[in-house]
């Protein structure tokens, strides 16, 4: 059975840009969603619909003009920048389509990033936790690989064990497959799939490809900024 | 690739400031020494005498034209009272009386026209160290010795222990031994300038217990005119500070320092805006890193703190190299530059206080060059820099 409170809850969310400008366009219109605990979610949708701008909302990485969002029953719309920051990096973990990964950094300074982010200084735990995350994805022979030197399916799982790293209750992957390679995509898809079983980490994954949408839990469709399906 | 080009510049340029602020100091401290050994810091004369034009009445000027008087040889009013109260002054370092009068140094046929000074051996060679000038001879002045210039002496064919004849203005006559020449290191000043006891000068002048200045050296040289005003102010007497007397040399020094200060301030500037200028290419060739960063929880507040503390990095590490640089170049000058005679042109003033600043100041000014670009790092849109 889910929680009783919801990952995340959207009431009526509004986005617009230019707002009070004659060039005002609104690109999400009233959206309600609710994503439980453990779900696997798929968002759909042709380019331009919102879906990014959705994720970038229910990410923290951008504000509603109008309308709720709360994270684990949390409301997000009064809390200031640090606060949201805070939230976001303790609560989520983000994965990207062209992996993100700082690329001056080993993959194991990358996983280690949200933990010291968070702490400031490096110490012995961080850098366990990080080297446990890196087995979990397959990567200990390559952790102090810098991550310029690592081929597109191996940055990706070094991005999902990053994601993982602050232990969050929802991951938001943009596109995590769009740049890989069949095999690796699938390879990236089932380590999501697995973290989600082993931790019940609720992924909400925008895609394009419906054989990826067709793997998740539940497909959202999005058209014109409103939730058809 | 970047670092190492603004570090070289910050080098540079804290370089040039260490290498001219300490050479400047050098060259003042040894224009300064130049112009205060042969001389005191403050000297007291008596105040001119002025004629009165002539009344017959409150309001009735008889004679309007005034002529100014000549102005004979004078003592300092109550000297012995004014030396005491002088003495116990914490600013005032020594106090010498002295008499200055002109005479006539006499050698057979020859004779030659000589400023004579008078003085307390003990207290004037404090202010002007006439011993380290002593070429031959000793620097002793009992009532019959006198020190004249090396010069001097060679137009009067004498040397130590012969024996001239001197003759005040006042007609009255000595005959002294020469007891030491000195080398001012200044051919007029060796041709015309010599030295003998208080009271033999006193009794040639016919100055009998008199003195016609006194001189003062003081602590803080640059704070010689307020002293010598408050000096005036509290005896009465006429006090000349070396800043007064040598108003266009002190002009020059000021104007030195002003440039100096000028050229230290552009300096900075062209530092700091190298600093800024790389670091605004910095946040935008990281600014997908920085949206990186703030998607995983990093806050505004540390992102500003990260470019602060690079520009201050920044800074600190061009002032280390640039202090050793500017100090290493001044070292070498130093050592490079010589007087014909192969003594130092200018004396080394490397002192610690001024790499400490310079480095201080280095890093304030990668801290407020780094302002701008942190403040951009900082607000920067994650979604926006994430998406390039």
């Amino acid at each position: 059975m889910a929680d009783a409170v919801p990952v995340v809850k959207l009431e009526g969310v509004r986005k617009a840009y230019g707002t009070g400008t004659p060039v005002e366009v609104e690109v999400l219109h009233g959206i309600d969603l609710e994503l439980q605990r453990g779900e696997f979610v798929a968002l759909t949708g042709p380019s331009g619909s919102g879906k990014s701008t959705l994720l970038n909302i229910i990410g923290l990485l951008d504000r509603p003009t109008a309308g709720r969002l709360l994270i684990s029953g949390r409301e997000t719309g009064r809390l200031n920048d640090t606060e949201l920051t805070q939230l976001r990096g303790h609560s989520i973990g983000f994965i990207f389509q062209t992996h993100c990964l700082i690329s001056a950094f080993t993959a194991l300074e990358n996983v280690m990033m949200p933990q010291l982010v968070a702490s400031e200084f490096p110490n012995d735990a961080i850098r366990a936790r990080a080297e446990e995350l890196l087995d979990q994805v397959g990567l200990t022979r390559w952790k102090d690989n810098l991550s310029s030197n690592m081929s597109g399916g191996q940055q990706q799982r070094v991005a999902i064990a990053r994601s993982l790293a602050m232990n969050p209750v929802l991951i938001l992957a943009d596109e995590p497959t769009g740049n890989l390679d069949t095999k690796s995509a699938d390879g990236a898809l089932d380590l999501m799939r697995q973290v989600n079983r082993d931790h019940g980490t609720t992924f909400l994954i925008v895609t394009h490809s419906m054989d990826i949408a067709h793997r998740c839990d539940r497909i959202i469709d999005v058209v014109d900024g409103q939730i058809v399906n | 690739m970047q670092t190492l080009f603004i570090i070289t510049g910050v080098s540079i340029g804290v370089a040039v400031i260490v290498f001219m602020s300490a050479l400047l100091s050098g060259l003042q401290a040894n224009f300064i020494k130049r112009v205060l050994t042969s001389s005191p810091h403050i000297q007291l004369i008596p105040a001119d005498e002025i004629a009165r034009p002539l009344r017959g009445g409150a309001g009735i000027i008889e004679a309007a034209i005034v002529q100014r008087p000549a102005q004979r040889l004078r003592s300092i009013d109550q000297w012995q009272k004014v030396r005491a109260q002088l003495q116990t002054w914490p600013d005032i370092t020594n106090v010498s009386p002295s008499v200055s009068a002109a005479a006539l140094a006499v050698r057979g046929a020859a004779s030659r026209s000589i400023s004579l000074t008078g003085i307390d051996p003990e207290v004037y060679f404090n202010i002007v160290p006439l011993p380290d000038y002593i070429v031959a001879g000793q620097p002793r002045l009992t009532s019959d010795d006198i020190i004249i210039g090396l010069d001097l002496g060679i137009d009067l064919g004498v040397t130590v222990g012969d024996k001239l004849t001197l003759t005040s203005a006042t007609g009255a006559s000595r005959v002294m031994t020469i007891s030491g020449l000195f080398d001012l290191g200044n051919k007029g000043a060796n041709k015309r300038v010599a030295y003998v006891a208080l009271r033999t000068a006193q009794t040639l002048s016919n100055l009998a217990g008199g003195v016609t200045s006194i001189d003062l050296t003081v602590r803080d040289v640059y704070a010689a005119e307020t002293i010598a005003q408050a000096v005036e102010t509290a005896t009465g007497v006429q006090a000349d500070s070396w800043i007064k007397t040598n108003a266009q040399f002190f002009t020059a020094v000021n104007a030195q320092q002003t440039s100096n200060t000028m050229i230290r301030l552009f300096v900075g500037l062209s530092v700091a805006f190298g600093i800024a200028s790389v670091l605004v290419v910095s946040v935008i060739q990281r600014s997908r890193d920085i949206g990186i960063l703030r998607a995983m929880g990093t806050s505004q507040g540390q992102i500003l703190r990260i470019f602060l503390l690079q520009g201050a990095l920044l800074g600190f590490a061009g002032s280390l190299i640039g202090s050793a640089l500017g100090g290493g170049t001044l070292v070498y000058w130093h050592n490079a530059l010589r007087q014909a005679d192969g003594s130092e042109i200018f004396p080394l003033i490397l002192e610690p206080q001024l790499f400490i600043s310079a480095m201080v100041l280095a890093a304030l000014t990668g801290v407020a060059a780094a302002a701008v670009p942190a403040m951009r790092a900082a607000q920067l849109d994650p979604v926006v820099a994430i998406r390039g």
